[in-house]
This record gives structure tokens, C-alpha cells and sequence, in this order.
């Protein structure tokens, strides 16, 4: 590693030599150290801001875009949802429990230092195959890491979704995402731009932890990551808490002018961007931080990433009214600063200046333009023998259902609180998003997050643009109106061509969807670096988008499970032979390629403007869309939630030509089955007519237990719906038991 | 009437709490500081749900020795109500208010997921409005609900009617299957003698509007209408 002010940096020769000519001369050690953390992919985005710049930011709906801690929107009533997403992949990756509990606390901070309260949590998670002890061993205790930080900070986790694949193996993703809720006026932003204003640390005592976290996730993992363990946090959910209450009771005094948390790059992050942010500088005395050792050296206290941190600028005529508010709650806080006219960060440790560095060269720093080429594999993957037909489809079907990506996550979501705040009002497992209601109003908001690793695997740029079709299908099925994404892009090591064409493939695809249907990004979070240097294997390329739309009235909600013997069930959409990614062919025939899923902008968006209109005008009693599993393994869920049987005609499903099992089992976009009352079959299909959607009547709801599909009156698949549940749900919890 | 909802560090249900009262049942309710409570200054008493000082040494143990539970405690011997959910139920049994402990999960993970509850005493403070025999559905969130006693406290419990809910199936059958955590004899809630104090592990205000509970249902509303009617003087509250 080269040498800048006389320590190892993670930088290159090149960048080293761009600080030393943009500062005119050699940092001294702080200073580099300050500048190594600023500089590193994690907190600089500096291979991935340049592709970045494409997706849309504006609309409507949006008040605070990319930039700052999370992205706002408005939801109407008055209130504003503030959301976001970040990945805790490295850590978890080493230890599962801290990594995880960390990943929540850090997604807690950023909504909290918007001045909003954090409402809901969403968990999209990466693991090897269950098969391998490895995987299980990390999702267990994932799992407990989330559900025990979680659970205690009083915010429930309402969503999330979880995907096994070998490619996760050794890099297991975690992904973090938060939403709050706040009245348009309270929102505060992180800047700092008043000079005069003092700079309040809060919370926990600064120690030695974390030090060098991000530099640690801007690398692969290497056989001696374990060697690592003192750059991931150790959480604190007890205090968490308390910080939240006292911030948002801070906040309310009025005296409060910014706020940031202490994430990544600590207190040199924070204090670099809120000045530069704000256009103005800090002197820091970082002699007044409250430390958990008391011999940690200056280089330290700048780049501790210790937990449970967070940085107020707080107008001097109101400190008192705050620090009283910190105290009432048992808050340690320390006075570490002043906000200055000169944009420069100067720490001093006992009066003498440490590190002087101008805000821009930390809060700022040069991209780089990387190589893209497309990978080799993708022609070997795209053109395969297809493979035979099963004899045997009842047991295709209940061999998918228990497959480890379909089967039931309620071994997952029970460890989470997913009820409290009294919000929940559409909860885990009960249809496509979680509906959180806002209190005293008929309205909700819908979450959802997806992302199919497989199809991007195969076609990154439609697997990018899917994401975004899923995510907003499923708010769609819930009755609620797509209106932002934020997202979170898990990729290999970007300095290797075919992993930086991947990511680009990738944010067109998700700029392109954007577009589209007029969901604007509103933020994200890049994680690169997945990717392990003893196997030299990167992880499937993973874009998990959150989605989030707003339901009113709250009547409309609609859910997945059937309601009524009788009931019609109808298709939305067209069936395509697009088997390429699908769980059918990598669970049944072991393939992993083929043709994947293509977007189809236009179709994509009619068929959700179809599902908005039928949910609002009451016609819809159940919807889900069909994603991993197809049309077979969709009605099959909506069947199991129910307990009701199913009988559908598969002659009827709008479709090209093709064999029975590809009909089944194919994962075309713009999909969705619903049910409805046989007297608004009409309304339904005048609406699919105004819209130019493909509509078919597939089939009945049942009350015999049986789940029957037929072509031309001849059976296809018939199972019991109880042995179809017991299949789903068993499949976790077996795996699970005995760790 | 003002019922107070006592605010310790690190609990989570309290908003929630005080919003029921409010919204749902149309009574006073007020947030209080742990510091800050005072008895006389309240007519009911509810200890929410949460982690309050993080279930640091056992849950519900520290604040358990909050000066609060003085006021608390001299509530409950003048015949006020005392509501303990969830944490508030650990918290009750720390400070001996009601008797036996409460257990790690056997399953040894956090459950969250919606229950049967059989009610067995309808002449408490807080369940007078219901049934004996009747079926309740609440959702259950909690790490340690798993309530043990010895053999003679166990028998003492059952002699005095001071089991108030047990888990049970749809049917209201208490059978082992029914029991999410335990339990012993799958006990859910319990109540002192003279019935005006309660713990339950179950979150009522989470299931008192039909909106959160899926099928319609409101049934953790009869805890708290019960207890705001025993307050207006209409009913007499006995465990026996």
C-alpha cells in the first residue's frame, strides 16, 4: 500500500499523488488518515457517482433527492416519508450478529437525522444455499442481530425479502432499509451553515471500534477478513432508543439547526460533509469528545465509527434547552466545536491544530471514470440446450413451493417485531407490501423490496429494470400508488471490468424503469467489493430496489390470500417462453441460464395502471403479481393464504406458443393474478380494454381443498392445498432446527 | 378520570399505548416520565411494553426499582388499576407485585405472531366485560413470556382464580400445541387477589381496532373498556 504523511493508505499512487497536489504538500498523519476513510469508495462513491448521474431524481412528489442522509417525498395530509437503504454486507459477512444489529442502527441514524421518526424497517437479505452450514449459520444469527436490535428500538421490521444462491456463499448480503414519518416542517437537514452555531457531540462514548470500517468494506474479503473483527461495530439498541426519543424531543425545541449521524468515516464524515454541505467549515477540539478509553490518539477519535453517535449543530441560545432535553434522557453530550465562516475542518486535540483540511478535499473528492466490458459468460448462459419436460408436474410444483427462494419466511419475520407502533395494518406475509397507516389519517403507506439476482445474473439491465417493476407491482397489488424507490447496488470488485459493465447495465436499467413509470430514485446506497479473493467468485449482481407508494383511503387495500368460494380468478398480462433465471430451472433441471425476462416499458406500466384503477374502484378482492415461480407457483400462494382450492382452466392463459411446463413456470413481467366478485367481471374488463391490457378468466376459487389446473379439461397439476402448505411452510424450519 | 402510561427508558409500547386510550377508547391518558409519576396524581396505572433500560440483567429487573413502582405499588393497595403488557407484566412480577417469573422463550428466539386466548376470570378490573370461556385474539411479541411458578405457587394461582388468560386454540381449547412459548399450564396473564392488578403478555393495544387485526376483530379493547368502566364505579373487582 503506498505511503501518504508517512502511513499505508488504501489508496492508489495516483490518488496519493492527486492529494499531495491539491494540498500543496504532505499531509501529516491525522490529515492522511482522514483523507484515506473520505477517499474510499465506501464514503466517496467515487467508481460509482459518474454512472449514478442518470437516474431521475425529480417529480412531484419528491422534496429532499439523493444527497443527503435519505430521500423525501411527500405523501400527503401534510406528512412527508423520509426513506433510505444501505448495505452492511462486509461486516455481517464475519459476524453475522453485530453486522446486521450495526446495519439497523446506522439506517436508524440517517432517517432519525432528517428530524423524522423511523417507523418501519425493511430486510433484504443474500445467503448461500441452506444446504450449506456456513449459510446457516449466518442467517441465524442475521436474523438475531436484526430482530434483537430491532425489537428493542421499538421500530418494526415489516418486509424484506431473502434469496439463496451460491454466489452468496462466502459474501452474504445484508441490506438495510428504513422509512420515516415526519410533518413537512419539522424536517431538519445535515448541514451546517450558520458560523457561530456549536457542534454537540451526543451518545456513546467514543472508543476504539470500527476504526477503519469503511476502508475494511471498500476491499474484498480475503482469508484473513476474520483477522478483521475490530472493524465491525458492536451495537447498542438500548441506547439507540434513547437517542431516538431525545433527537426527536431535541429536534422540537427549535434550537436544532443540523444534524448527522456518525456513520461510516465517523466523526471526520460527518463533520467534513455537514460543513461542506452547508458552504461553511468547523473547529473541531476533539480533547472535549468523551472517550471510552482515555489514551486514544487524535488519529483515532477522527476515525472511530464507535455506534450510537450523532452530531448536532445547535444554535448557542438554545443549548441549554437541548442539553436539558440529553440529560432528562441520560445522554452524555459534549460541546466539540463551532461552526466557522472558512471552509476548512481544523482539529485541534488540547489546543493545538492536529489536521487542517479544506472541506472540499474530504467532502468531495475525484471520481474515477472505471472500465466496463462485457462479461464472457453471458453468450455461454444465453443460448442452452432447453431442458426436458417433467413427467411429473403436481410434484414440480410442490418440489418449487418448498424450494429454499419460495418457501414460507415465517421463520424469519416471527423473530421480528412487525406490530409495534400500532401501524401495521397490511403485515408480513399477508400480501405483496407491508401497509403502514399513518396515525389519525385514512391513509397508508406501501413498502416493498425486490430484487432477482438470477435475471440479472443473465441480463443486468433488465434484471435492473425488473427490480423496479416488481417492486412497484407489489405496492400496486396492495392498492397503493408507486411514488419513489430508493436503492441499494451490491456488486463485485468494480475495478474488474465485467463487474463495473454489470453495475452500468444495471443503473440504466433501473434509470430506464424509473423513467418509465415515473417513480423517481431518490436515493441509495452502493456496495461494491463482494467478492471473495480466495474463490475470486463476485456475488450476482444485486440491485434491491424499495419501493414506496401511498394508499387512500385505507378501504382499498387489497391482499393475496383468495376471499370466496366462487369467486372468478383472472389473469393480467401475456405469458412469454422467457425461462432464462427462473427458480423452475434452477431448482428442477439445475440450469441456470437461458433466455431471462425482458422489460416491456409500455406493457409494465398499463398493467399497473389497470391494478390502481380496479383496487380504487373496490373491484379487486385479492391480487398478487407473479414473480419467482410464475403464474403456477402465484396461484398456488394465493391458494395456501387461504386455505381455499383453485380451479383453472391453463387454455384460457393469454400466451405464445409453448410447452406446458414454460407456461407454468415462466417469469415474464407485467403479470398478476386477481380474484373478483363474478358480478364485476364487467367493470374489470372495461377498464382492461381502456387500457389495452391482456385479461383472462383462468379459472374459479374453490372450497374442496383442491388445487386443479387443466388444460383443455384434461388435469395438469393436481395437490391438496394442505400438502401444498405444509410443503411451503416447512422447509425454513426444518433447515433451521438444530441450527 | 386520567390514566397514566409510564414512561421507562427503553419503552417502546407506550406511544402506542396512550394512543389507544385516547383514539380508541376516548379516555385521558397521559404519557409520564418514569421520574416524574406520582400515584395520587392518577386514577389507573398501565406499564407498557418495550425494553425498558435495554432488559439489561434480567427484563423488567431494573425498573422494577424505579422509584416509580413506590407509586405504582401504593396504587395497587389502594385498589387502583395496574395494567402490566408484555415488559409491564415482567416488570410487575420483578417488583413482586404478582407472583412467579417469566422465562426465556422455549423456543429460545423472540415470537412475534397472533394468539388464542382463553379467558378464565371475567371478574377482574380489566376483564369484567368479557366472558368466562370466552376466545380472545391478540398478538403476542416477546423474548420472555415463558411464566413459570413452583408447584405450590402454581396451585395457589388456580385456587384464587388469579389465572386470567390462558393461550388456547380457535376453539378455545388450552392444549400444548397452543402454546407459543412454555408456559407453564399456558398461562398468558395473571391477576393479583383482589383483581385489580393485571399482567398479560399479549398486547391488547395492538388489537383494538379492527384495521390491525385481520379478521375484524377488536377483542383487546374488553381490557381496557372494563377498566375504565370499573373506574366510573360500575363494576367490583375480585379475583375469587
Amino acid at each position: 500500500m503506498p505511503l501518504l504523511g508517512n502511513i499505508e493508505v488504501d489508496l492508489t499512487e495516483e490518488e496519493v499523488e492527486k492529494v499531495r497536489k491539491i494540498l500543496g504538500r504532505e499531509p501529516n498523519p491525522v490529515e492522511a488518515g482522514m483523507i484515506d476513510v473520505m477517499w474510499s469508495e465506501h464514503c466517496s462513491y467515487k467508481s460509482s457517482r459518474p454512472v449514478l448521474r442518470i437516474l431521475p431524481k425529480e417529480g412531484g412528489r419528491v422534496v429532499v433527492g439523493p444527497g443527503y442522509d435519505a430521500g423525501v417525498v411527500d405523501v400527503g395530509g401534510g406528512y412527508v416519508a423520509v426513506f433510505k437503504i444501505e448495505s452492511h454486507n462486509h461486516p455481517s459477512a464475519i459476524d453475522p450478529y453485530n453486522g446486521a444489529a450495526t446495519g439497523i442502527g446506522g439506517i436508524i441514524r440517517d432517517i432519525l437525522c432528517m428530524g423524522a421518526r423511523p417507523i418501519a424497517l425493511l430486510d433484504p437479505l443474500r445467503f448461500g444455499s441452506l444446504r450449506s452450514p456456513h449459510s446457516r449459520w449466518l442467517l441465524k444469527y442475521v436474523v438475531k442481530g436484526i430482530g434483537d436490535y430491532g425489537n428493542c428500538t421499538g421500530i418494526p421490521t415489516v418486509a424484506g425479502e431473502v434469496e439463496f444462491d451460491e454466489s452468496f456463499e462466502r459474501n452474504c448480503l445484508v441490506n438495510v432499509a428504513c422509512v420515516g414519518l415526519a410533518r413537512r416542517g419539522e424536517l431538519v437537514l445535515a448541514r451546517a451553515d450558520k458560523p457561530g452555531d456549536l457542534v454537540v457531540l451526543v451518545g456513546g462514548a467514543t472508543g476504539r471500534d470500527g476504526i477503519h470500517g469503511v476502508t475494511f468494506a471498500s476491499r474484498t474479503l480475503t482469508g484473513k477478513s476474520e483477522e478483521e473483527r475490530p472493524a465491525v461495530q458492536v451495537g447498542d439498541p438500548f441506547t439507540k432508543k434513547l437517542i431516538i426519543e431525545a433527537t426527536l424531543e431535541a429536534v422540537r425545541t427549535g434550537a436544532v439547526h443540523g444534524l448527522k449521524d456518525l456513520g461510516g468515516g465517523g466523526l471526520t464524515c460527518a463533520s467534513s460533509e455537514m460543513s461542506y454541505k452547508g458552504g461553511k467549515g468547523m473547529e473541531l477540539e476533539i480533547s472535549n469528545v468523551h472517550l471510552r478509553e482515555p489514551d486514544l490518539t487524535p488519529f483515532e477519535i477522527m476515525l472511530s465509527e464507535s455506534q450510537e453517535r450523532m452530531l448536532f449543530i445547535v444554535d448557542p441560545k438554545g443549548l441549554d434547552k437541548v442539553a436539558a432535553v440529553m440529560d432528562k434522557y441520560g445522554l452524555p453530550w459534549r460541546v466539540i466545536g463551532k461552526v466557522i465562516e472558512k471552509e476548512e475542518i481544523i482539529v485541534k486535540f488540547r489546543g493545538e491544530v492536529v489536521a487542517r483540511l479544506p472541506t472540499k478535499i474530504l467532502a468531495d473528492p475525484p471520481v474515477i471514470y472505471r472500465e466496463a466490458g462485457r462479461p464472457r459468460y453471458l453468450d455461454e448462459l444465453l443460448n442452452i440446450e432447453v431442458p426436458p419436460m417433467p413427467k411429473d408436474l403436481s410434484a414440480t410444483l410442490m418440489k418449487l413451493l418448498s424450494s429454499e427462494n419460495i418457501a414460507s419466511k415465517e421463520w424469519i419475520y416471527q423473530q421480528y417485531d412487525h406490530e409495534v407502533g400500532v401501524r401495521s395494518v397490511l403485515k408480513c406475509g399477508e400480501g405483496d407490501a407491508a401497509v403502514m397507516r399513518i396515525l389519525g389519517e385514512d391513509r397508508g403507506i406501501a413498502l416493498s423490496s425486490d430484487c432477482n439476482s438470477r435475471h440479472c445474473y443473465l441480463d443486468p439491465y433488465g434484471g435492473g429494470a425488473g427490480a423496479v417493476a416488481e417492486a412497484c407491482r407489489n405496492i400496486a397489488s396492495v392498492g397503493a400508488e408507486p411514488i419513489a424507490i430508493v436503492d441499494c447496488l451490491n456488486f463485485g470488485n468494480p475495478e474488474k471490468p465485467e463487474v463495473f459493465w454489470q453495475f452500468k447495465e444495471v443503473v440504466r436499467g433501473i434509470a430506464d424503469m424509473c423513467n418509465a413509470l415515473n417513480v423517481p430514485c431518490v436515493g441509495g446506497n452502493v456496495s461494491f467489493y463482494n467478492e471473495d479473493e480466495v474463490t475470486g467468485r463476485a456475488v450476482k449482481p444485486s440491485p434491491v430496489v424499495v419501493a414506496l407508494g401511498v394508499i387512500e383511503p385505507l378501504s382499498r387495500m387489497v391482499t393475496m390470500p383468495f376471499k370466496r368460494q366462487g369467486d372468478e380468478i383472472l389473469m393480467i398480462g401475456e405469458t412469454l417462453r422467457e425461462m432464462g433465471g427462473t427458480e423452475y430451472y434452477y431448482v428442477i433441471h439445475g440450469v441456470e441460464g437461458g433466455k431471462p425476462p425482458s422489460v416491456n416499458f409500455e406493457r409494465e406500466k398499463r398493467s399497473l395502471r389497470f391494478i390502481l384503477e380496479a383496487a380504487r374502484k373496490g373491484l379487486l378482492k385479492a391480487a398478487h403479481d407473479c414473480s419467482k415461480g410464475g403464474l403456477a407457483v402465484a396461484l398456488a400462494l394465493m391458494s395456501v393464504k387461504s386455505g381455499f382450492g383453485v380451479e383453472a382452466e391453463l387454455s384460457c392463459v393469454a400466451a405464445e406458443d409453448m410447452r406446458l411446463d414454460e407456461l407454468l413456470f415462466s417469469e415474464t413481467h407485467s403479470r398478476f393474478i386477481i380474484s373478483a366478485d363474478s358480478s364485476h367481471l364487467e367493470d374489470i374488463f372495461q377498464i382492461a380494454r381502456k387500457l389495452e391490457v391482456p385479461l383472462s378468466r383462468i379459472g374459479v376459487v374453490c372450497e374442496d381443498g383442491m388445487f386443479t389446473l387443466k388444460f383443455r379439461g384434461e388435469p395438469v397439476i393436481s395437490c391438496g392445498v394442505e400438502d401444498m402448505t405444509s410443503a411451503w411452510r416447512s422447509t425454513l424450519p426444518n433447515a433451521m432446527r438444530g441450527g | 378520570m386520567k390514566i397514566a402510561v409510564i414512561q421507562f427508558p427503553g419503552s417502546n409500547c407506550d406511544l402506542d399505548t396512550v394512543y389507544v386510550l385516547r383514539h380508541v377508547i376516548n379516555v385521558d391518558a397521559e404519557l409520564v416520565w418514569h421520574r416524574e409519576f406520582k400515584a395520587d396524581a392518577y386514577d389507573a396505572v398501565v406499564l407498557p411494553g418495550g425494553f425498558s433500560y435495554g432488559d439489561a440483567l434480567r427484563a423488567g429487573v431494573i425498573a422494577a426499582y424505579s422509584p416509580a413502582m413506590k407509586h405504582v405499588k401504593e396504587m395497587a393497595r389502594e385498589g387502583k388499576p395496574v395494567l402490566g403488557i408484555c415488559n409491564g407484566f415482567q416488570i410487575l412480577v420483578e417488583a413482586g407485585l404478582l407472583p412467579g417469573a417469566l422465562l426465556r422463550n422455549v423456543t429460545l428466539t423472540f415470537i412475534c405472531k397472533w394468539v388464542y386466548l382463553k379467558l378464565e376470570n371475567d371478574r377482574t378490573a380489566f376483564t369484567w366485560k368479557g366472558r368466562r370461556g370466552q376466545v380472545l385474539k391478540m398478538p403476542i411479541a416477546h423474548n420472555e413470556g415463558c411464566y413459570f411458578n413452583d408447584e405450590k405457587g402454581l396451585r395457589e394461582l388456580h385456587d384464587n382464580g388469579q389465572v386470567v388468560f390462558r393461550y388456547s386454540n380457535a376453539r378455545g381449547e388450552v392444549v400444548p400445541e397452543a402454546n407459543p412459548n412454555g408456559s407453564l399450564d399456558n398461562i398468558a396473564g395473571i391477576c393479583n387477589l383482589e383483581g385489580n392488578v393485571l399482567g398479560l403478555m399479549p398486547h391488547p393495544e395492538r388489537a383494538s381496532e379492527p384495521i390491525l387485526s385481520g379478521n375484524g376483530s377488536h377483542d383487546g379493547r374488553i381490557i381496557f373498556e372494563s377498566m375504565v368502566e370499573f373506574l366510573r364505579g360500575e363494576a367490583v373487582a375480585t379475583a375469587r
